[in-house]
């Protein structure tokens, strides 16, 4: 079962290594938007430290929600995904390793670098800490959710906008617990309450979306 | 082993089949034949498990195979006619993780896959995106000689794109299964060489 798990891994990790511009897009994405909003708004630091955290956690959602699309699709198209139906091992685990790999493919970067994002909106470097910790909890939580609206919307015409649909409502809770934790630190207020949340939401996705991911995948094949 | 009663299939509201029973016991050989159309891939799907039937059910020793799931994927290997290869991997690192899909575990034996794909002549290190169509099926088909604790092998159109002599080696390989006791369930349009029951769908 383990070996299925790391097999899975592996191969989508592979896979990342042989498209690099594939995986490239979604992380430039993220920088991209993250930076151009200091630019357009003006140097006003006080405005800045402000939406610095908001701002860059909608980069980091909207980041996550461009790479999911991807992450049954091509399985879909070239008949692996048939195979991993087929599969030895449980399918719920070989969709949690496959979450996993999109999670350390496109969440994993964007928690390292917005710290260094976060230098552009003249954020408090004790805040450094936070932003990276609440990416690091909240970023496997969009995954994971996501992962659940990519295989409903599977061969689905126009799925892109339904997932967009379907996935931001669900969104919204981490982006107000994961942005929420950086601002009541920035207040001196600790963020702890807010990172204990997103990492109770960290757990109990982790137990339940691969086996939501598996019921909808087999429905989408069908 | 495997036992069909009542399938019954529909797509896009039109029924392709209905009725349609029969049982395999062991070192059986089974051709489905029929036109475009008529549900040998959906047949095929639906006997694997990935696809339900609009009504009817599969057994397979004497249980539904929706209740056993894995267990029933273990045993059972299912060549669809999507390549179910990665472009960006090479044949070998293809193989490799099927091996590992297919719940053999580690350590992958090297020597296996080696032989494997030098059997059915493939270039190992080359991306799969660079072969030809027809080297892209013979990386697929590799996988059936490693399978052969896997009792039940459907294979769908395994003839398609292939030259005379790969044929053969596929041909060779599904008659030393059956030998085995092992069971084939395969859709062709061409007449094959190879003794076995044959089912039309269009009958």
């Amino acid at each position: 079962m383990l070996d299925a798990l790391r097999g899975v891994l592996a191969r989508d990790l592979l896979l990342a290594l042989r498209q690099k511009s594939d995986v490239a897009v979604a992380l430039l994405f993220f920088v991209i938007v993250a930076s151009l909003f200091p630019l357009g708004i003006g140097a006003e630091p006080n405005l800045l430290r402000a939406i610095a955290p908001g701002v860059i956690w909608v980069a980091a959602l909207l980041s996550s929600l461009l790479s999911l699309g991807r992450l049954f699709a091509a399985d879909h198209a070239d008949g692996t995904l048939e195979q991993i139906l087929l599969g030895a091992s449980p399918l719920g685990v070989v969709a949690a390793a496959k979450t996993l790999a999109h999670w350390l493919i496109s969440g994993f970067p964007i928690a390292l670098i917005a710290p260094l994002l976060a230098l552009q909106y003249d954020l408090d470097a004790s805040l450094y800490g936070v932003l990276a910790l609440s990416l690091l909890l909240g970023t496997p939580v969009l995954s994971l959710i996501g992962a659940i609206g990519a295989a409903l919307t599977l061969g689905l015409r126009g799925g892109g906008v339904l997932l967009a649909l379907l996935v931001l409502p669900l969104y919204v809770p981490v982006l107000i617990m994961g942005a929420g934790a950086v601002e009541m630190a920035g207040a001196g207020m600790g963020g702890q309450g807010q990172l204990l949340l997103l990492g109770a939401m960290l757990v109990v996705s982790a137990v339940f979306a691969p086996w939501a991911i598996a019921a909808a995948l087999r429905i989408s094949s069908e | 082993m495997l036992e069909a009663s009542g399938l019954e299939c529909e797509r896009g509201g039109r029924v392709l089949f209905r009725g349609l029973s029969f049982a395999l016991g062991r070192g059986e050989l089974l051709r489905i034949a029929g036109a475009n159309g008529r549900g040998k891939t959906s047949l095929l799907r639906i006997l694997c498990g990935l696809a339900a039937p609009a009504a009817g059910e599969v057994r397979w020793r004497g249980q539904e195979v929706g209740a056993l799931r894995e267990e029933y994927s273990r045993q059972l290997v299912y060549l669809g006619h999507a390549p179910a290869l990665k472009d960006d991997l090479t044949a070998l690192e293809n193989l490799m993780f099927a091996w590992l899909l297919a719940g053999k575990g580690m350590p992958v034996p090297s020597d296996s896959l080696f032989q494997a794909l030098r059997k059915l002549d493939v270039p190992m290190t080359l991306q799969v995106k660079k072969l030809s169509q027809g080297q892209r099926r013979r990386a697929l088909l590799a996988r059936l000689v490693l399978s052969e604790e896997q009792p039940l092998w459907l294979l769908d159109e395994p003839f398609a794109a292939l030259d005379t002599e790969a044929a053969r080696i596929v041909e060779d390989l599904v008659s030393a299964h059956v030998g085995r006791g092992g069971m084939v369930i395969y859709t062709s349009h061409q007449e094959s060489r190879m003794a076995g029951r044959e089912m039309r769908l269009d009958a």
